[in-house]
């Protein structure tokens, strides 16, 4: 397949239409003939079969809006031509995780339970990508209610494969957000983390992705999670697309409480002022983990993959020639109970928010007759949710309720102080370490293949264990592209830093990107863009 | 551990507290469903015990989020104003059932508070 507009970097696209080199429908037309290309049938709640051809492709769209994306294109090409602004991302096509609210579309969380719902309010995020002149193609399919980390618990089905090799997952929850943009169907989209869904696809689908720090960009709209640990966050191809987003989309809003009043700097500014003098950090607590074991569940000690422990190391490398200092063995102690942690806090917060699924004011209702307003209720959330929601429903309340809970969810609460504490101590700027940042592997294993993990909760949830910890603690972390494996499959690292410090890992990324420009992991092209 | 110890731990949640739960929770769930759910409750929590190992200080604070909020970071409150809803019949005509203004739900249990 050759290349076209929808390649572009973002940047690139809003220049060439800003000076009206090409027009905004254009790239919209470049982006849908992608779409088209690579996309094979569309994920639905109907009985799937899973069929041979299905592994060629991405299945990344639950909605396609190309209705409103043309208004909208044409919306830009038309203030250009009366010599009007049409924003700072004008013309950039945009995918959407559906878990966000976008007003008159779908907006179905990857759930039978809001199959039918259409919102009634757009997401500020949201908005705010549109007001700049984004051009939203369409709503992208997550795990069911961005419960999972590789996209098979969603109710629309095929689930999106990884554009690198479409048999193997593309991570999750935002995996068809990470696989959209890594193929070409959006140069942008707009994800959530709360354990890594982030950075987890991002790293599975070689794009880059942004988790900013908690309360940095507003939630209003987003369909709940844990509410105390839910960051909307860029996924772009490449470190400057993801800085020109989060300028976009940060900042205060008076719609959520929780959308910190800290002033929103301009990310791209200091974006290549390099990394000499930085201290980048490496810790011996993200190289060697703690995974159940096959078959028994009990945990015990191992290395990440040793391809992406190399491509950690790396990295380090490539930024200490670039003039940073790498700080060796910085202690991160309790790394190794974010997991166990997260169990707790995330399901009782998760439990509470899916309360209001019960068939009354919108969403699927159980269309039989019943006895009364509770078998309605049972029934309702016994069909609508599927088995990720139901069990983490029934963890919420069971580590929350007095009878059985043992102290498991103050506990928790303690222990997530203790994971902040180990990034205080490493940023303090007094303290021993000094650190810019923390520079680690986003993932301990490149992507798997689809089946290989599903059902088996825990695993599932294990594949987080790098991840987790910033949501815990509150602090950004940007996941970049660091090599390929000997499978061909994206290596992503990540780098952690103090919080609302985007700006400096934007600028660390960047480094890396640009000391790494010419080499040649950097030309080769996901699979599914090389067979369409 | 022996294995009447493990089988005993992985049992911390029986079939009665879990149907207990699943009536807490309103769910109708079909019995395999039931059988998956209560394995994975009960591996997950296998998991969680992990934090029993851990020494927590009594005196440890509890973050109920990462990032502190300060008063200069924390958005004031919006004034309290009433403001008209401009989108109430969009968010109406979600409702699976209605009568004119009305969410029509079925019969809601009588219930005899003690």
């Amino acid at each position: 397949m050759t290349s076209s507009l929808c390649d572009l970097p973002a940047r690139e696209i809003v220049r060439r239409v800003r000076s009206r080199e090409c027009s905004a429908v254009d790239v919209l037309e470049a982006t849908l003939a992608r779409i088209r290309a690579v996309e094979g049938r569309s994920p639905r709640t109907s009985p799937y079969e899973p069929a041979d051809s299905d592994r060629e492709k991405v299945h990344a769209f639950i909605t396609l809006t190309d209705g409103r994306a043309r208004a909208q294109a044409e919306a830009v090409d038309r203030a250009l031509a009366a010599g009007e602004d049409p924003g700072a991302l004008a013309g950039i096509p945009l995918a959407v995780k559906d878990i966000f609210c976008v007003r008159g579309t779908l907006s179905t969380a990857g759930s039978r339970i809001l199959e039918n719902f259409v919102a009634p309010y757009t997401a500020t995020p949201v908005e705010r990508l549109e007001a700049a002149g984004a051009v939203t193609v369409g709503k992208v399919n997550l795990d069911e209610f961005t419960f999972g980390s590789s996209n098979e618990s969603s109710a629309f089905l095929p689930p999106p494969g990884n554009p690198w090799d479409p048999r193997r997952v593309p991570g999750g929850s935002s995996g068809a957000s990470a696989a959209a943009v890594a193929a070409g169907e959006a140069a942008l989209s707009l994800g959530t983390d709360t354990a890594g869904s982030i950075r987890q696809p991002a790293a599975f689908c070689g794009v880059v992705g942004l988790k900013p720090t908690y309360g940095r960009v507003s939630r209003y709209g987003l369909i709940a999670f844990a509410s105390s640990l839910d960051c909307p966050g860029p996924i772009a191809r490449d470190v400057s697309d993801a800085a020109l987003m989060l300028g976009i989309i940060a900042g205060a809003d008076p719609r959520d409480a929780t959308a910190a009043a800290v002033p929103v700097p301009d990310y791209l500014e200091n974006l290549e002022a390099g990394v000499r003098g930085l201290r980048i950090g490496l810790s011996p607590d993200y190289f060697r983990i703690q995974v159940p074991g096959p078959g028994t569940g009990e945990l015990r000690e191992q290395a990440i993959a040793p391809e992406i422990e190399a491509a950690v190391r790396r990295a380090a490398g490539v930024l200490e020639q670039a003039g940073a200092v790498v700080i060796d063995d910085v202690p991160m102690p309790n790394t190794r109970f974010g997991i166990p942690a997260y169990f707790v806090v995330s399901r009782v917060e998760a439990a509470s928010n899916l309360h209001r699924y019960d068939g009354v004011k919108y969403g699927y209702r159980y269309p039989e007759p019943v006895a009364d307003l509770r078998q309605m209720y049972r029934r309702t959330r016994g069909q609508g949710f599927g088995p990720q929601p139901k069990l983490r429903i029934l963890m919420g309340m069971y580590v929350s309720a007095e009878q059985y809970e043992k102290g498991y969810y103050q506990r928790a609460l303690r222990v997530r102080t203790l994971i902040r504490s180990d990034f205080a101590k490493a940023f303090d700027p007094s303290g021993p370490y000094r650190l810019d940042a923390l520079l680690t592997a986003t993932t301990p294993t490149t992507a798997f293949e689809l089946g290989a993990v599903y059902g088996d909760s825990v695993l599932m949830q294990y594949a987080d264990l790098l991840t987790v910890p910033a949501d815990h603690a509150g602090v950004p972390g940007l996941s970049i592209p660091a090599g390929l494996d000997s499978a061909g499959l994206p290596i992503g690292v990540q780098f952690l830093g103090p919080d609302f410090s985007e700006g400096m890992l934007l600028r660390i990324a960047r480094a890396y990107e640009m000391a790494t420009e010419g080499e040649a992991w950097r030309m080769a092209r996901p699979r599914v863009l090389e067979i369409a | 551990m022996t294995g009447a110890k493990r089988a005993a731990n992985q049992e911390t949640i029986s079939r009665a507290i879990f149907d207990h739960l699943v009536e807490l929770a309103a769910l109708e769930l079909t019995p395999e469903e039931g059988d998956y759910l209560r394995r994975e409750l009960n591996s997950q929590l296998k998991a969680i015990r992990e934090l029993e190992a851990i020494e927590v200080d009594p005196g440890t604070p509890i973050t109920s989020h990462g990032v502190p909020y300060t008063l200069e970071t924390s958005p004031p409150l919006r004034p309290d104003e009433a403001r008209p809803c401009a989108e109430a019949e969009e968010i109406l005509a979600q409702a699976p059932e209605t009568d004119g203004r009305y969410i029509v739900v079925p019969d809601i249990p009588h219930t005899d508070l003690e």
